[in-house]
């Protein structure tokens, strides 16, 4: 009490600035790119491109939604680029046969039922994620390529290729998705019972267990809901393309977890959050977008983004010592 | 002790199991079960092998490298580039030095700054597929002389009909199961993966462990680009593209835990031999080319649910 009153209250609030400011270092890094592009290339900053940026990364976003989920729980999901492949193949391949909505809820039933499967591989036999999810990326990427015939899948009726062009403003339909998934997810996590305890096995399992919380069926939920994220995701991609090809999505899943650890959510479980996973998605859009408006090369891009991964991670470390968080 | 009855009637069920589709295999399909399809398997998965031996030591200090495969594709184009201006020592020489400094930047960020591996070899995966843009331009590479030089030895020619990728892998692989099971080196790097606190309250320097590790990782990875780039005599920018999948896949079928301190350079060599027969196996009974990758899913969730469940049944020391 007597150390606590001691402070001087300036003090105080210089620090719980920093805190905030080191809390939030996402949020920091995505102005300091927005001012940096802004002021080299005059493209940058129209309202026209903005929205692209949003449109383009809400197809990561949407996996990134799925993965932070899992994360949190303590687990990771590799199977979620070949996901996407899957339900797009489906929501596109299907069309002539049952029709476009059936097509697309098949895609999305896909989606669901291989989450669930991870899920429940990964609760009932003890297996790490990392294995389980690794061989379902092979194994879906198989399926992709087997269905597909090894072809690119198109659409015989693009009015399929019409339904994402709703814009309010810049804002397209795929990116209203997005925010409106991320903040529906940020409520599951902090206000239902469900998010609650997703935070308690992730950071702690076996205290999670003693205390009564049913680990099993959380990580099933979660990694339901990835592959659910993810199929949308491939829904929302083949409407935007109007043909499945049957490498899409191809290292999305390491984009994905690029993301998610960039915004500052741990590997290791029981930290995190969609607002996040938001400011990692948007950064790595915002870079993206804005090397590409620099006419930068594409393996520019490349070694940028891996700096950059490397630099959110020791800063991860740093501000762990500190004891920010 | 890991020879003791126990262990080998763990490993049965996986080898009977994989015993049974060979036989079957053999019964259903011609030319499966003949000497010459046999060393054609090993020679196929000799390159995948031989970097599966490296990442083998990353995985039982309980790390792990997805950088392996950008690693493969970069250090291919660079061998084969070089070889056009260097000659084939010179580029080979230069290959090797790459691959050990790309491993050593992964162990130092790994080992001496603790940094998670699983985001540091992700970030060297996305790095080193710039590098490899930036280095070739785009173009895809090839070798101007490839008929008259000696560097097709490496990934062409055969010694009394095995041929060299081969002789490479199987070579490759004693000396590590060696220098992992018969030397202090080896038996630390088990100590780190085990119980790393253990390790280092025991005056074993992790860090360094962690880091050599790394560098074995990169050696063979720049070996297997050696073969490589001598099979194919070019390099696309994407040759190595998903290679780091099928290494994991291999090591993790072969029995080695993922959470280290277990596993064995054998271990690997079946694991990715096994890949190997399954891929030729289901090919040769006339399926699809991507139905092998549904087994192979199949297989790996079987396989490490079978070991999982066996050790669960006693007292894993």
């Amino acid at each position: 009490m007597s150390r606590a009153s001691s402070i001087a209250p300036e003090h105080d609030i210089r620090k719980s600035v920093a805190n905030l400011l080191m809390r939030n270092h996402i949020w920091v890094f995505l102005t300091l790119t927005i001012i940096v592009f802004s002021m080299s290339s005059p493209y940058f900053l129209t309202l026209n491109n903005l929205g692209n940026v949003l449109t383009q990364g809400a197809f990561i976003g949407i996996l990134a939604i799925g993965m932070t989920m899992v994360m949190i729980n303590g687990e990771i999901d590799l199977s979620v680029g070949a996901t996407l492949a899957l339900a797009s193949a489906l929501a596109i391949g299907l069309q002539d046969s049952i029709g476009i909505w059936p097509a697309v809820f098949v895609g999305f039933l896909s989606g669901v039922a291989l989450g669930a499967l991870n899920g429940t591989l990964v609760a009932l036999s003890g297996m790490h994620s990392f294995i389980v999810t690794l061989g379902a990326l092979i194994g879906i990427r198989g399926l992709v390529f087997v269905y597909t015939g090894e072809n690119a899948l198109m659409v015989t009726d693009f009015g399929y290729t019409e339904y994402p062009e709703i814009y309010l403003g810049p804002l397209s339909l795929t990116a209203i998705i997005f925010f409106a998934l991320a903040l529906f997810f940020q409520w599951i996590l902090t206000s239902t019972r469900h998010g609650r305890e997703t935070y308690a096995v992730g950071d702690n399992i076996e205290a999670a267990h003693d205390a009564g919380i049913k680990i099993k069926r959380h990580k099933i939920i979660n990694f339901t809901i990835c592959g659910a994220m993810a199929a949308i995701a491939g829904i929302l991609l083949s409407m935007r393309l109007g043909t499945a090809e049957p490498n899409a999505g191809r290292i999305w899943e390491l984009w994905t977890i690029i993301a998610v650890v960039l915004g500052g959510t741990r590997l290791i479980g029981g930290f995190g959050n969609m607002w996040m996973t938001i400011g990692g998605v948007l950064t790595l859009a915002v870079l993206r977008n804005g090397l590409r408006l620099l006419n930068t090369p594409n393996y520019v891009e490349l070694m940028v983004m891996g700096a950059v991964l490397i630099l959110a991670l020791a800063l991860d470390k740093l501000l762990a010592h500190k004891g920010v968080h | 002790m890991d020879t003791s009855a126990m262990e080998l009637v763990r490993r049965h069920g996986l080898l009977m199991a994989f015993g049974l589709f060979l036989v079957g295999v053999a019964v259903t399909a011609d030319g499966f079960l003949t000497v010459g399809n046999m060393v054609d398997v090993l020679r196929q998965v000799s390159i995948t092998g031989m970097m599966a031996i490296g990442v083998t030591f990353v995985v039982i200090t309980g790390r792990l490298d997805l950088s392996v495969g950008s690693m493969l594709t970069l250090l291919t184009v660079i061998v084969v580039d070089q070889h056009n201006t260097l000659g084939p020592a010179g580029a080979i020489a230069v290959t090797l030095v790459a691959g050990v400094l790309i491993g050593a930047w992964n162990g130092l960020m790994i080992g001496y700054f603790r940094l998670n591996a699983l985001i540091v070899t992700l970030a060297m995966l996305s790095f080193l597929q710039g590098m490899t843009l930036l280095y070739s331009g785009g173009a895809n590479v090839n070798v101007a002389n490839s008929d008259s030089t000696w560097f097709a030895v490496f990934g062409r020619d055969a010694i009394l009909g095995i041929p060299i990728p081969v002789i490479l892998f199987l070579g490759g692989a004693a000396i590590a199961s060696f220098i992992l099971a018969r030397t202090i080196f080896g038996r630390t790097v088990y100590a780190v993966g085990g119980n790393e606190t253990t390790s280092v309250f025991s005056g074993i320097a992790a860090p360094r462990i962690v880091f050599l590790t790394y560098v074995i990782s990169g050696a063979t990875t720049a070996v297997a680009a050696v073969i490589m780039g001598s099979r194919v005599m070019g390099a696309q920018n994407t040759i190595g593209q998903g290679y780091e999948l099928t290494v994991l896949a291999g090591i993790i079928l072969g029995g080695t835990s993922l959470l280290g301190g277990s596993g064995s350079i054998w271990r690997t060599v079946f694991g990715i031999a096994m890949l190997g027969f399954i891929q030729n196996g289901l090919l040769l009974l006339g399926f699809a080319y991507y139905v092998q990758w549904l087994v192979t899913w199949v297989v790996i969730i079987i396989a490490v649910w079978i070991d999982l469940a066996a050790k669960r049944g006693r007292i894993v020391a």
